[in-house]
């Protein structure tokens, strides 16, 4: 993963989904895809979060993680299951 | 208004039961071709309404949005704007949705909204949400949504019966269609969407106070980081075995009456005829029998690949891949089309339309054809079963399936070589494209569907193998035949034919590899289909060798093959662009001669080059 973030968290409350472990349990604050390890531009990676149902006030959960390295990750996004890399998630800032 | 036919299009995000839904309406009435210019699948078909309405269903690209981010999205949603020359525009569009998992598609309802056109929601899948718990108020949604709104089961007979009274319904009325309002949506549209459907959700829907934990409870076994690829190699390794085990009796029996047929019009023609007799026993029926015995594998293969992806499984298998492949350069989504690419690299290369980073498809596309094809199957079980003991390892191993198994992983791990080699040489600085997946549900099969599916496949092989590959066969058979040998001429007539003069034009060059100028022969018509050559090398030994042999191709092969020739036969075929088709597609598809000429050199020059070692190697160790 490049590009990690070095995590400009605004509350000590604020994780980015990417950095959190198997098992976490959260509510989507916002979306921030200007730092994160994606080869897709932040505004492209922001429609398609959403259109996969990362909006605000969502509440996530990660079930699995993938064999190497924990990636990719699927997420519970209310009631849907969404496969996806650690760099993307990072877009997606849970608490 | 009754007269025409009235044309309905099916719209819905991914894993809706949409497809299902079209074949529940249409049954085996379905038309498969390509939209004009593109090589997205067009699937229509046809229905006929309870009070005897003709009714036309188009079965459009599953999508999220109509921001159209692939080929296949572009035509949903040049489709519904009414904006694709050629094709008109729907007088009804059906919105599937599945009723257990309403929240991306009604954000898609909202948005086909804004375009104007007379629209029905349809919830799929009504019994497994009702199972669940989950309870819709369907008047209150409706009027929410400002829709009429049907509820259906697919799956089930008579679970559309509603649906068809409603098309009648909107039949008897007229309908209007309003401007269309719809602009791209910005990520502020989107959002605004997105809590307008939870919005209508939350007044609409009950969620049950327990969710589906079954799902959950498989997928914590299924994706799994160590139980997980276990189970993943356990599949592929039954599928396999699978499709050499279980075919046996059906081939036999293919196979057998095959060559009954050709005793029985070779014993009916008068010995005069001699002509027409080597023509239809060795040239027509031999030659196309021999392709059709391979039907039964095909249907398996398909069996097993449409029903993992019924299942639900094949987004599993693309979440287990995402990091090994992505150790290879590839993108997670490859692993379906490169899985289908062991039916055939066809489908395969077109199904990377899913892939919509350009590089990543290109990648995917390269490699196609190195993944085992059912088209190789022939030519593999041909020469395994000539080569190859039929005896048991540790008492449950065929060895003979245990060698096609060693082919299989030959193909896929020379496909991931090629494509971290691909990666490093042509796109370094290329950041890997995003995995994004939807894990729906797992569902229990639904086996109409199914068969629908292996029924459509099997019809394209049989197609393929009435049409090319039958002018293929009376093609060489007419070069294995003329020119007729000299009166009095020693040796077998075909050493007088064109075929031999060709065959031996090629042989210098394939020689190093260990192929004798009948193979060259077979190999060239083997360019149009590879299974091809099996008949050709049938037809080519059995007019050399007088008509017993023709039953038995592979005792010939077995008597004038060296173990060294063999095994480098089957090296080859694991490279060699041999498919003129898969060539004419990756052309389509990239849009231009460019990359169909970098897949074939890359693939021959691996063939020969793999074939030369195996085969000095075999001839080093002493295998004669």
């Amino acid at each position: 993963m490049t590009g990690d973030p070095n995590c400009s968290q605004d509350n000590l409350q604020d994780i980015r989904l990417g950095h959190a472990d198997r098992g976490f349990v959260g509510k989507i604050i916002r979306l921030d895809a200007l730092v994160t390890g994606s080869s897709l531009s932040p505004q492209e990676l922001e429609q398609r979060l959403v259109e996969m149902g990362f909006v605000e006030g969502a509440r996530v959960e990660i079930l699995h993680e993938g064999t190497i390295r924990r990636d990719p990750i699927a997420v519970r996004v209310d009631n849907i299951t969404i496969a996806l890399r650690r760099s993307e998630a990072m877009a997606v800032i849970v608490e | 208004m009754t007269t025409a036919s009235l044309r309905l299009a099916l719209v819905g995000a991914p894993n809706t039961g949409k497809t299902s839904l079209f074949n529940r309406l249409t049954g085996s009435s379905q038309k498969v071709a390509n939209y004009p210019g593109v090589t997205v699948e067009r699937k229509s078909g046809g229905f006929v309404t309870p009070e005897g309405r003709s009714v036309t269903v188009l079965d459009l690209p599953g999508t999220y949005s109509l921001r159209g981010r692939s080929p296949d999205e572009e035509i949903t949603r040049d489709i519904v704007l009414g904006r694709f020359d050629g094709e008109a525009v729907p007088d009804l569009v059906l919105c599937v949705a599945d009723a257990t998992n309403l929240r991306l598609t009604l954000r898609l309802v909202l948005e086909l909204k804004r375009v104007g056109r007379p629209m029905m929601l349809v919830l799929n899948m009504i019994d497994i949400a009702k199972r669940r718990g989950v309870t819709i108020d369907l008047d209150r949604m409706s009027q929410e949504l400002g829709l009429p709104i049907v509820t259906a089961v697919a799956v089930r007979k008579g679970g559309v019966d509603e649906l068809l009274q409603r098309t009648d319904e909107f039949l008897a009325r007229s309908h209007e269609a309003t401007a269309s309002e719809w602009a791209t949506p910005t990520i502020a549209d989107l959002k605004a969407a997105q809590r307008e459907a939870d919005r209508i959700i939350a007044a609409a829907v009950t969620l049950p106070t327990k969710p589906d934990t079954l799902t959950n409870r498989i997928d914590s076994v299924v994706l799994h980081p160590v139980w997980g690829l276990v189970i993943l190699a356990v599949i592929l390794f039954v599928m396999f075995q699978a499709v050499f085990t279980w075919a046996q009796p059906a081939m036999e029996l293919l196979s057998d009456g095959f060559s009954a047929l050709g005793q029985l019009i070779h014993d009916l023609l008068p010995e005069s005829w001699s002509l027409l007799q080597s023509f239809l026993q060795n040239g027509l029926i031999s030659g196309v029998g021999s392709v059709i015995v391979f039907l039964p594998q095909i249907i398996i293969i398909f069996l097993f690949i449409l029903l993992l992806e019924d299942f639900g499984y094949m987004a599993r298998a693309a979440f287990l891949m995402d990091r090994i492949m992505g150790g290879a350069g590839l993108h997670g989504r490859a692993f379906i089309p490169l899985l289908s690419s062991f039916a055939c690299a066809i489908p395969g290369i077109m199904a990377t339309r899913v892939i919509d980073n350009r590089r990543d498809r290109l990648t995917t596309i390269l490699i196609a054809p190195l993944m085992t094809c059912s088209a190789r199957i022939p030519v593999y079980t041909l020469i395994i079963s000539a080569f190859v003991p039929a005896t048991s390892l540790w008492g449950f191993v065929n060895l003979q399936g245990l060698v096609m198994f060693g082919l299989y992983a030959a193909g896929i791990t020379s496909a991931l070589t090629v494509s971290a080699i691909a990666k490093f040489f042509l796109w370094r600085d290329h950041a890997p494209a995003p995995f994004m997946l939807e894990l729906p549900d797992y569902k229990v099969p639904r086996l109409r569907s199914i068969a629908i599916g292996v029924l459509n496949r099997a019809k394209m092989f049989l197609y393929r193998a009435g049409t090319t590959i039958l002018s293929m066969m009376v093609l060489i058979w007419f070069l294995a035949s003329f020119p007729t040998a000299p009166a009095g001429a020693e040796g077998p007539a075909i050493n007088y034919s064109f075929a031999a003069m060709i065959g031996h034009a090629l042989e210098p060059l394939l020689r190093p590899i260990g192929f004798n100028w009948q193979i060259a022969v077979a190999l060239i018509p083997g360019m149009a289909a590879r299974e091809v050559a099996v008949a050709a090398l049938g037809t080519v030994y059995s007019i050399e060798g007088g008509k017993e042999a023709a039953e038995q191709i592979g005792q010939v092969l077995a008597q004038k093959w060296t173990l060294a020739t063999a095994l480098s036969m089957l090296v080859w075929y694991i490279f060699a662009p041999q498919c003129a088709s898969t060539l004419a597609v990756i052309r389509r598809e990239t849009g231009g001669a460019k990359w169909m000429v970098v897949t074939f050199l890359y693939m021959l020059a691996l063939a020969y080059a793999a074939s030369f070692l195996t085969f000095n190697l075999a001839q080093a160790l002493g295998l004669h």
